[in-house]
């Protein structure tokens, strides 16, 4: 079984989201990048499935050379090998194509990627790689079982969960619940010594066109000061949500 | 031309992202002239509603096909009945997932999670949800066809009512068109309110010392009609269903109000509530980091506190 796993480097969630100047785009200055939560989960089940069934596991993931040390942690982590696409990370139909192409070139089973990255928030890399390949598509994947060749996946619904099952290949967007959250895997002292010779390809990226512009950014309002009540005037704070907030 | 609309239902009824979608179809169609068409699929209520928020017409899919979900039947169902260059889905778990293949099938540029009316309608200019609430992009679609997603609870819902009419139609998609075969679908007891569109949440977390204290919570959640969620740490111990989880791996909600009991108030579970209206912390640390991202704010003890606030809130309903 041959598992590709997409890693995306993101900010740590505890980093100040400031953007350049001119508005243009994320300021990277001082700012920690780390695996992206969602992506962990996934990952950690595909090492899972590496030692109780023998699958490979290649982590993909398409960027400049500052993603690296990302990379090398998920090899930490357990990974066998890592394909870095050079190329633009920021258009997910690009970055969909990038990973399209490795995905088929390298005939994976199952292509498992986060849900969603936590700073653009897309939720589009995994849809776009199914239909591009016209793979079995499993989005919101709580749950992931293999038996030879067929997959059985829980995922979440409004109000529910859906099981379904398919053949390989299969592109599952994880999230948490794939794996329990004490049950993430962290790289070790072994882990991380021979992660430093396990193989890390770089490949040139596919040119992908795109429609889609970005024209800046701006931060939200922030929320002005909080508004203490006495906790023996509780009626004081059923008066101001429905006089001054409106929200009762 | 018109721009299709994905009118999507649970069991049958029009969910209030539907009301969403339509709403933000009817702030381009204001700015495009273009007029509003609604996709019902096996809905059984009227399509009055929708006629309500602006759907010119409503194409009503009667089919068993559609019983079951499944990415590719879905996406392939609204582009057949694709007529003008823009379809707008609600951002909803079902509608994301298809809403990538449809881009493709109807060679379309995908906007995701846009949560206020378009600047402009030629180029296609809207501000979207990005940085999980911390920062908000502005994108352009420069030409062609588009999908978009709009976020829950960020645009809203309003009403413009047009005397619409709906028509059954049908498709040529079939259970066949998916690779996935559905085994079993498992819906928890229906009445709960949908966190994702609840406009009042009220949360609560380790403050709360045990699942059996959660009665308060609930009967809370009951008076102001609102839903119940809760921080990780007690949906990752089992006190509350995974469902409830908010936060930044978990569900990323915006409801009008939302009250927190006995959470710290760690970024993490900042990410998924922070574009809430407005916030209400209970805590009897002062110290709690959730004070600072709070409009207002108690400290006290949550077995103290509580009570006294559903009593105000009989009170303030009884009056």
């Amino acid at each position: 079984m041959k598992i590709l796993v997409c890693i995306s480097s993101v900010p740590d969630t505890t980093a100040r989201i400031n953007f350049t100047s001119d508005g243009k785009e994320f300021d990277k200055n001082g700012v920690q990048f780390v695996i992206n939560p969602h992506d962990e989960f996934c990952l950690t089940r595909a090492v899972q499935l590496q030692e109780t069934q023998g699958a490979t596991v290649t982590v993909v993931t398409v960027g400049d050379a500052s993603v690296e040390p990302v990379m090398r942690k998920a090899l930490a982590i357990g990974a066998n090998d890592a394909i870095r696409v050079d190329g633009d990370a920021r258009d997910a139909v690009g970055v969909a194509t990038q990973i399209a192409k490795v995905a088929k070139e390298g005939a994976y089973d199952i292509i498992l990627t986060g849900r969603e990255s936590i700073d653009y928030n897309g939720g589009e890399v995994p849809g776009f790689v199914a239909g591009m390949l016209d793979y079995a598509f499993v989005n919101g994947c709580i749950n992931l079982e293999v038996e030879g060749n067929t997959v059985t996946a829980v995922r979440d619904i409004d109000g529910g969960h859906q099981t379904v099952s398919a053949n390989f290949p299969v592109v599952i967007a994880g999230q948490n619940g794939l794996v329990p959250e004490a049950d993430l895997r962290i790289p070790n002292m072994r882990g991380i010594m021979s992660a430093r010779t396990k193989p890390l390809n770089v490949v040139p990226a596919e040119t992908a066109g795109s429609k889609l512009n970005v024209v800046g950014y701006v931060k939200p309002e922030e929320r002005g000061s909080v508004t203490m009540i006495d906790k023996d005037n509780v009626g004081e704070l059923v008066r101001l949500l429905h006089e001054e907030a409106k929200v009762i | 031309m018109s721009i299709l609309v994905y009118a999507e239902t649970q069991d049958g009824k029009y969910k209030k992202a539907a009301f969403e979608a339509i709403s933000y179809a009817k702030s381009i169609a204001e700015q495009s002239g273009d007029t509003v068409t609604a996709v019902a699929i096996n809905a059984t209520d009227s399509s009055d509603v929708l006629y309500k928020y602006g759907a010119n017409k409503v194409l009503k899919v009667n089919s068993d096909t559609f019983n079951n979900f499944t990415p590719e039947t879905y996406a392939k169902a609204l582009a057949e009945l694709k007529d003008g260059d823009t379809i707008v889905l609600p951002a909803t778990l079902d509608a994301s997932t298809f809403a990538p293949l449809l881009a493709l099938k109807t060679d379309a540029t995908l906007v995701t999670n846009l949560i206020a009316a378009p600047t402009n309608v030629a180029p296609f200019t809207a501000e979207r949800r990005a940085f999980s609430g911390k920062g908000i992009e502005t994108v352009e679609v420069t030409e062609g066809a588009k999908v978009i997603t709009v976020l829950q609870n960020a645009f809203g819902v309003k009403e413009n009512p047009v005397d619409g009419t709906e028509e059954e139609t049908n498709v040529s998609v079939s259970e066949s068109d998916s690779k996935l075969n559905v085994v079993k679908v498992e819906q928890a007891s229906t009445g709960k309110i949908d966190l994702n569109e609840a406009e009042v949440v009220v949360s609560a977390g380790r403050g709360l010392k045990g699942p059996e204290n959660w009665g308060m919570v609930e009967e809370l959640a009951d008076l102001l009609g609102a839903a119940t969620a809760c921080s990780k740490p007690v949906s990752d111990v089992g006190w509350r269903p995974h469902e409830e989880h908010v936060g930044q791996t978990g569900k990323a909600i915006a409801p009008n109000l939302y009250i927190a009991i006995g959470i710290s108030g760690a970024i993490q579970h900042l990410a998924g509530v922070n574009s809430s209206k407005t916030i209400v912390v209970i805590n009897s640390d002062a110290e709690a980091p959730f004070f600072k991202a709070a409009d207002y704010g108690i400290v006290g003890d949550a077995f103290e506190v509580v009570p006294k606030l559903i009593e105000e809130v009989k009170k303030f309903k009884g009056a």
